[in-house]
């Protein structure tokens, strides 16, 4: 009996007609950080390329050896082609690692003359924006998801999202990045560059004064001037950062585009996936499903009580060799007290004991850890009635291969 | 040597007073970091002896969530009490709270405050130089780390104190920005060369750089996690900064003896006919059940070998080594008790 039976057919997240369908283009795999989106992604792209599309799959940050199993051994940031897949139903997988520096670099130099582009890459400011401003990282993916797709020669592109800690730092990266770009003191501080001098801040008021003074005092006023010469070499090149982030964001509420959401059956997880499920819904955008991914799954069919009792039982049975505790003639009766003679024969059978109330026990707790996990997880589901759900069991050991990536999905069928 | 000293003696960090707990996504950073507070609040001899802050920096209120307490506001409050009167504080530090407050302590700005705040010019600033915000966040931290005892402290506990708080716990960014996160030095060194930003800076890595200091990482016994840590550690050292204990989250009990285990990992390696006699005697021979639990077994036994494969990689960093179970009930405040005095058993705290 599995966890997934509990649910019924209707709730039951259909991957492969998702990923069969034409109409799919992108499937997206958010979550919060740990909870194995990059996986997902992975072997979601495996399944539908050896259903015979012709898919990419772009994952941020693999583990080292699932990068090398889809063949991503250095971060090149183009996509690579996956060998060792089934060909057999015409299908191809491409795989990349985004690198998101590069990508900033690359728009960058897609929009701008030799002179200025070379003058924005030195920028110092820009170096620190491009390394380690907070929502580089998703804004880039998000980018370079609106590059692959330009270039169409994929017919289905599965993403995979930055390692954050709430799965909508995702959606909301584009914006905080456009708007801290075209905002209003960066649009105030790139006017006197503009205009050739510091002419226009007598236009302003005194409360800006006060700002940009306490802001160089903060900052120190080379790293403002780097600023305003980034922002005004932008500004000409391209018209607006919003205006790129608005259309970036736009194709994730195209037809064609399915959000999947990873959670892990555990109350954080589930909880940013709870909002990040009601902002997909606010937003319009298609949320696919569900994905419950290391689902701890009883495998014998007995309860956690029965096995913890039948465990005690092996075990007592032992205890009573050691003439420990005696408390009844019934249980004397089976007390084999027997010295060195039948150790051999006798240490047998206890061995086969203790080996089966190990197991028992261990048994016991894995019902006890799947009945934790069912009761989290359907609470989830209460709340959002409606949205279907895969349910992928949890392995023994990491994944780091195709067999790897395949065997999760087929077990969760 | 008082009481407190003689039932605290034990902890491998007696003389760190700020503990930074980092740790990759999802293996429990905040819940080890509520743990190790209580750890380290318990064990006094007198009520309110033993007073510890939990600070967060990541604007997630997930303190709140753990100890199942309202969002606290930008003001340190008590969370929790231990049985023998500890007490466990905390603090979510929002860096634009600590900027206007610094600015106003160096400044005196009043009415430019606000400008800066109308025109978004601190969001701005800490946008424009992530440097900054840390450098305020691990600011405010170390302010708690240093201050003083009240001289006047109208409580009997309090006379022999010369810390506020006898330690600070850091609820810290995840592994991968720890080290930029804390080496402020040279995230604000393109900045403000002179200043309150650069003494604020210069301060954090007194402070941080001492033997006060220790940097511990959460990790469970897995492949990602544990490859993060070791280069984290790495980074850190490099950095010069004090890498402290590794803690494994989450660690699942052997249940099978060592001479079982790498037969059972193999396939078909354990013994179905054995594992049948096993369990006939309770009347669970079904040879479905025996295959189901074989399976389980193997799993296991697989399981086991890679963590104990991961923990000899971590074995390799030469840093001390705690391990918390994974509590099949989740984690409340029971849990979190449980945690914490298993934390203090193995001499985390």
């Amino acid at each position: 009996m599995t966890a997934a039976t509990l649910l019924d057919d209707a709730r039951r997240f259909d991957l492969d007609r998702l990923l069969d369908a034409p109409e799919t283009r992108i499937v997206v795999c958010c979550g919060s950080g740990g909870v194995g989106k990059t996986t997902t992604a992975a072997a979601f792209a495996l399944r539908a390329a050896e259903r015979g599309r012709d898919v990419v799959v772009l994952t941020i940050d693999p583990a080292r050896r699932l990068a090398q199993a889809l063949g991503l051994t250095e971060l090149d940031n183009t996509p690579r082609k996956v060998d060792g897949i089934d060909r057999s139903g015409g299908g191809r997988l491409h795989a990349m690692m985004l690198d998101m520096k590069r990508t900033f670099d690359e728009i960058v130099l897609e929009h701008a003359d030799p002179e200025r582009a070379g003058q924005i890459l030195a920028n110092p400011f820009y170096q620190s924006l491009s390394a380690s401003f907070a929502g580089t990282q998703e804004y880039m993916a998000m980018e370079k998801l609106g590059q692959l797709r330009a270039q169409a020669d994929w017919d289905l592109i599965v993403v995979d999202t930055p390692p954050s800690r709430s799965a909508l730092d995702f959606l909301d990266a584009p914006d905080r990045l456009g708007s801290f770009l075209d905002g209003r003191l960066i649009k105030i501080l790139s006017a006197p560059a503009k205009m050739g001098g510091m002419g226009a801040f007598k236009l302003i008021t005194g409360g800006f004064g006060l700002v940009t003074g306490a802001l160089n005092k903060i900052l120190g006023s080379n790293l403002l001037g780097e600023v305003q010469s980034f922002v005004a070499a932008l500004d000409t090149m391209f018209g607006g950062f919003r205006e790129r982030a608005e259309r970036t964001y736009q194709l994730l509420q195209t037809e064609g585009t399915a959000f999947v959401v990873v959670a892990a059956p555990e109350p954080d997880a589930l909880r940013e996936a709870s909002y990040f499920t009601e902002r997909l819904a606010t937003d319009r955008m298609p949320l696919a499903g569900l994905v419950l991914n290391r689902v701890h799954v009883p495998l014998a069919d007995i309860t956690g009580e029965r096995a913890l009792a039948a465990a005690e039982q092996l075990t007592n049975g032992k205890a009573k060799r050691s003439t420990r505790k005696v408390t009844g003639a019934a249980e004397s009766a089976h007390s084999p007290v027997v010295p060195a003679v039948a150790a051999g024969a006798q240490s047998d059978e206890s061995q086969a004991r203790e080996l089966a109330a190990a197991l028992l026990r261990l048994h016991a707790e894995r019902v006890a850890l799947a009945r934790r996990e069912g009761r989290l997880s359907g609470r989830f589901l209460a709340n959002h009635p409606g949205i279907p759900v895969l349910e992928l069991p949890a392995q023994a050991e990491d994944i780091h291969d195709l067999e790897g990536l395949r065997t999760i999905i087929e077990q969760s069928l | 040597m008082t009481n407190a000293d003689r039932t605290r003696t034990r902890s491998d960090w007696s003389a760190v007073r700020l503990h930074v707990v980092t740790g990759k996504g999802g293996t429990g950073k905040t819940t080890v970091a509520g743990a190790l507070a209580l750890a380290l609040a318990a064990g006094g001899a007198r009520h309110g002896e033993r007073r510890v802050l939990l600070v967060e920096v990541e604007g997630r209120q997930g303190v709140a969530q753990l100890f199942d307490t309202p969002p606290a506001p930008y003001e340190e409050r008590r969370v929790a009490v231990t049985p023998d009167g500890g007490e466990v504080w905390a603090l979510a530090i929002d860096a634009e709270q600590a900027l206007l407050e610094y600015l106003d302590m160096f400044y005196k700005l009043g009415p430019a405050a606000r400008a800066l705040r109308r025109f978004g010019a601190i969001d701005f600033a800490t946008t424009v130089a992530p440097g900054i915000r840390d450098v305020l966040l691990t600011g405010k931290t170390c302010e708690a780390v240093r201050r003083r005892a009240a001289p006047d402290a109208g409580r009997g506990a309090d006379h022999d104190r010369v810390f506020h708080y006898d330690a600070v716990v850091m609820d810290a960014p995840p592994t991968g920005r720890i080290t930029r996160f804390l080496a402020v030095n040279s995230e604000v060194s393109g900045l403000a060369r002179v200043g309150p930003i650069r003494n604020q800076a210069d301060a954090v890595m007194r402070v941080l750089t001492s033997a006060q200091t220790a940097v511990h990482f959460v990790t469970l016994l897995e492949e990602m996690p544990v490859q993060e840590t070791l280069d984290s550690i790495a980074e850190l050292r490099d950095a010069g900064l004090p890498a402290g204990g590794v803690i494994v989250n989450q660690a699942r009990p052997v249940v099978l003896p060592e001479d079982r285990l790498k037969k059972a990992a193999e396939p078909g390696g354990l013994d179905l006919a054995e594992l049948a006699d096993g369990l006939r005697p309770v009347g669970l021979a079904d040879p479905d059940v025996v295959a189901a639990l074989a399976q389980l077994g193997s799993e296991h036994a697989r399981r086991v070998l890679l963590e104990s494969g991961q923990r000899d990689l971590l074995a390799e960093s030469g840093a001390p080594m705690y391990e918390l179970p994974q509590l099949a009930d989740g984690i409340d405040r029971v849990g979190l008790d449980t945690l914490a005095a298993e934390l203090r058993r193995q001499g985390a705290a």
